[in-house]
């Protein structure tokens, strides 16, 4: 009797952990299923929005008439957000897929620089047209190989959980159908570098790259660093610095300090230019206490530790609290010009006054004491007068920015408000242009 | 003109004659405001009524004006006295956005006009002078308007008008309060027209208040770097925060770059939340610890990042060379090493 009960039971928690097994399987499932189908969806897309990427560049070839290239290149750009929209959601992330992604974002850049041109005024060049013929030939290529890839996917099955798996563990050659798939196309961009994207878009990346030729001076040894930061930061000498070098993959070298205070217990960490032993950077990190100055007193501290560091005629352009830390950013001014993107940002705590970071690398980059302004063409109402009629303008300055072309360029620039909104609106000295229009908070 | 008004009135000191020196000062302030702007006979009338009605109510609730502290008060800043600040401003109507104990740009313009109106020294900086001049010229309640904040309520603080019909009355309870109701509390607010305040039982609410320093924080917001908002920030700490939590500060700083420069690069998703929920791209993503409370040295990170701080010098791939399963992220050009991890181009 008592057997017979002992195994009614056994048996009935035997099934019941069954079905409770069956019910996780399944749930299981269902979630690896619905993570698929994601990753499906975020596939096809792409191969759709290539493929419409493809037809509109061809289309953008065909026509003749001015009213309809900058719709259809619009269209284009359009088509490139969304494609590289739908790469970020495939878990291609260490897969080099890079080349496609950055072709992508190229052409986007390219159409939209034509679609947002005055046409009538400067039309459609010879070199643009070509430029076009190759990128279409290029987008025919892309869609080809990613129409193969989704076709073999579709007919064998392929899941998209396999090819995470298969990225995952890295060790072994990797013989997934999708992946030598996207690797195919990606090998296939990279033989398309040449292609010739125009003064412009060409200007641009050359900006990028040579941002860092600024840095100038002699280059200086590791002992020399050290004891520049000890200079710089007043630290005495039972205070223990650790330097390193940065690697080949740094876009300057530099040297690495960690600095560490026994008695505070404050570690601080400072990068220092190789050329010139310029600092770059200062971030340190400690409890702040009770605020004991305004943010008005933080920033005389930082102007102070400023112009104690030799740098002659900044003016605070920024400020800002945050919890107990005051964030100010000065910008260079030369002859009642500000030099906006001669920027440097100093970080005070507003406990003690100390200043806990600081950040010189824009201003490093930007630094050229033999900027020449010449005499603007529009006289500051003439600019005045370019402005939307809703602005109630409240200050203006002179003052030079980046446009986004990556070019300096003087500005007016205004500050004022509509409808109790306030907005800082850049107008080209020279053109009348708007170059940059922001809100601000 | 009116500044060397107020100046003549308010050599004379406090207490014993607060109320006259209020109703005076507010009959004649309305009083340059009709000569000034006003020339309707039809809007006086009301008007004069309302000052009445102020001059019983202030002498009735004798709340002191609560002075500022000897900080001088410049944009950027936040807190108790930017509170005031913005009270005061609204108080005498050139402050006409939320009191929110955050000085931006509104709060700027309104200094200004105040400065310009008063006769003061127009540098959009709350000095001295120009906290006298407005402690004088106005009045805070500070019980209120902090009350309000702390509860989180929608309220204003425009002078002559009773508070009671500026806020809210109990926001959770009354949430289905009819809005014709509300329209017609809108409408007596246009009209100037309503019984005096209430004094006692106002004061009694303040009574219940706890006096907590964090609850009074309440409503009150910070400053967030401009740009992103403080959900964007929230979501960065908690990524950095699952990814770098053991690491030193700067190490946590640098994680927070490589998101931005991310977000930059054109081989990367375009936004914050597309960079960090990228399949693959970060492990405290794909094992949820991303969704662990980030702690306040995580947010600070996140904060100097977004204001430009970048210790990883651009870099926009890091990996841990101790769990790094990928051969190829080895292959990137590495930057430099801060703590356990690896920065890299």
């Amino acid at each position: 009797m008592f057997r017979t009960i002992l195994i009614a039971v056994f048996a009935l928690a035997a099934i019941g952990t069954g079905a409770w097994g069956y019910q996780e399987h399944q749930e299981k499932n269902e979630l690896l299923i619905q993570a698929e189908n994601n990753y499906q969806r975020a596939f096809h897309d792409l191969n759709f929005h290539i493929d419409t990427l493809e037809e509109k560049i061809g289309t953008t070839l065909a026509v003749n008439s001015r009213d309809q290239i900058s719709p259809s290149l619009a269209e284009v750009w359009r088509l490139t957000s969304q494609a590289h929209n739908e790469v970020g959601q495939l878990p291609l992330a260490l897969m080099p897929f890079n080349k496609t992604e950055e072709f992508l974002a190229k052409i986007g850049d390219f159409s939209y620089r034509i679609a947002i041109r005055d046409l009538e005024k400067e039309p459609l060049s010879d070199n643009e047209y070509e430029t076009l013929q190759k990128l279409h030939q290029k987008a025919t290529e892309i869609k080809n190989e990613l129409r193969e890839v989704q076709a073999l996917a579709l007919e064998n099955n392929l899941r998209w959980m396999d090819v995470e798996l298969a990225l995952a563990s890295d060790d072994k050659p990797q013989d997934n159908t999708i992946i030598d798939g996207f690797k195919t196309v990606d090998k296939n961009v990279e033989g398309y570098s040449e292609v010739n994207w125009g003064p412009e878009l060409t200007k641009m990346s050359e900006r990028k790259d040579g941002k860092y030729k600024n840095i100038k001076g002699d280059p200086i040894s590791k002992k020399k660093a050290e004891q520049l930061a000890r200079k710089f930061l007043d630290l005495n000498s039972d205070v223990e610095i650790r330097v390193e070098e940065n690697g080949k993959g740094a876009n300057y070298g530099a040297y690495n300090l960690k600095i560490n205070n026994p008695k505070t217990d404050v570690s601080t960490f400072m990068e220092i230019t190789k050329k010139g032993g310029h600092p770059v950077s200062i971030i340190s990190d400690r409890e702040i206490g009770e605020r004991k100055l305004s943010l008005y007193e933080g920033s005389e501290k930082a102007q102070q530790f400023l112009k104690k560091h030799l740098y002659n005629g900044v003016e605070l352009s920024e400020s800002d609290q945050y919890d107990n830390t005051g964030v100010f950013t000065f910008v260079q001014v030369k002859e009642d010009v500000r030099i906006y993107p001669q920027s440097v940002r100093v970080k005070v705590a507003l406990d003690n006054g100390d200043i806990i970071a600081y950040d010189g690398l824009d201003y490093l980059i930007t630094k050229n004491d033999d900027r020449i302004f010449t005499e603007p063409k529009l006289s500051k109402e003439e600019a005045k007068a370019k402005l939307n009629k809703n602005l109630k303008v409240n200050e203006d300055h002179k003052s030079v920015i980046i446009n986004n072309l990556g070019e300096e360029v003087l500005c007016y620039e205004f500050l004022g408000t509509i409808n109790n909104e306030t907005f800082r609106i850049f107008l080209n000295a020279d053109t009348g242009i708007e170059e940059y229009v922001e809100q601000l908070e | 003109v009116s500044g060397t008004f107020f100046n003549s009135f308010f050599c004379i000191k406090k207490k014993v004659l607060q109320k006259t020196i209020v109703t005076i000062c507010l009959e004649q302030f309305i009083k340059e405001a009709l000569n000034m702007k006003w020339n309707s006979t039809l809007i006086k009338i009301p008007l004069l009524v309302l000052v009445c009605l102020f001059a019983i109510t202030a002498s009735l609730s004798q709340n002191e004006a609560q002075a500022f502290s000897s900080q001088v008060i410049q944009h950027g800043a936040t807190g108790d006295d930017v509170v005031e600040l913005q009270s005061r401003l609204q108080f005498l109507g050139f402050y006409n956005k939320k009191i929110d104990g955050v000085f931006g740009w509104s709060t700027y313009w309104a200094l200004r006009n105040f400065q310009y109106e008063f006769g003061l020294e127009i540098d959009g900086l709350g000095g001295a002078a120009t906290k006298a001049k407005l402690e004088k010229a106005s009045k805070y309640d500070e019980g209120f308007v902090r009350e309000q904040i702390r509860q989180g309520r929608e309220f204003t603080y425009y002078g002559g008008v009773p508070k009671e019909i500026q806020t809210e009355k109990n926001p959770q309870g009354q949430a289905q309060q009819p809005r014709q109701q509300r329209g017609q509390d809108a409408q007596k607010q246009g009209q100037q027209q309503n019984q005096p305040a209430q004094p006692n039982q106002e004061r009694q609410n303040q009574q219940d208040a706890p006096e907590e320093q964090d609850a009074n924080k309440g409503g009150q917001a910070d400053n967030v770097p401009s740009g992103y908002s403080e959900n964007d920030i929230k979501l960065m700490a908690n990524a950095v925060y699952g990814e770098a939590r053991g690491e030193p500060y700067v190490g946590q700083v640098a994680v927070a770059a490589v998101i931005l420069n991310r977000v930059e690069s054109s081989t990367f998703p375009n936004t914050i939340s597309g960079v960090i929920f990228e399949p693959r791209a970060f492990t405290a993503v794909a094992d949820g610890q991303i969704w662990l409370e980030p702690n306040d040295q995580a947010r600070r990170a996140v904060h100097d990042a977004l204001n430009g701080y970048d210790p990883s010098d651009g870099a926009i791939y890091y990996f841990n060379p101790a769990t790094a399963t990928s051969g190829w992220i080895w292959g990137r050009p590495q930057i430099k090493k801060i703590g356990k991890h690896i920065f890299a181009d």
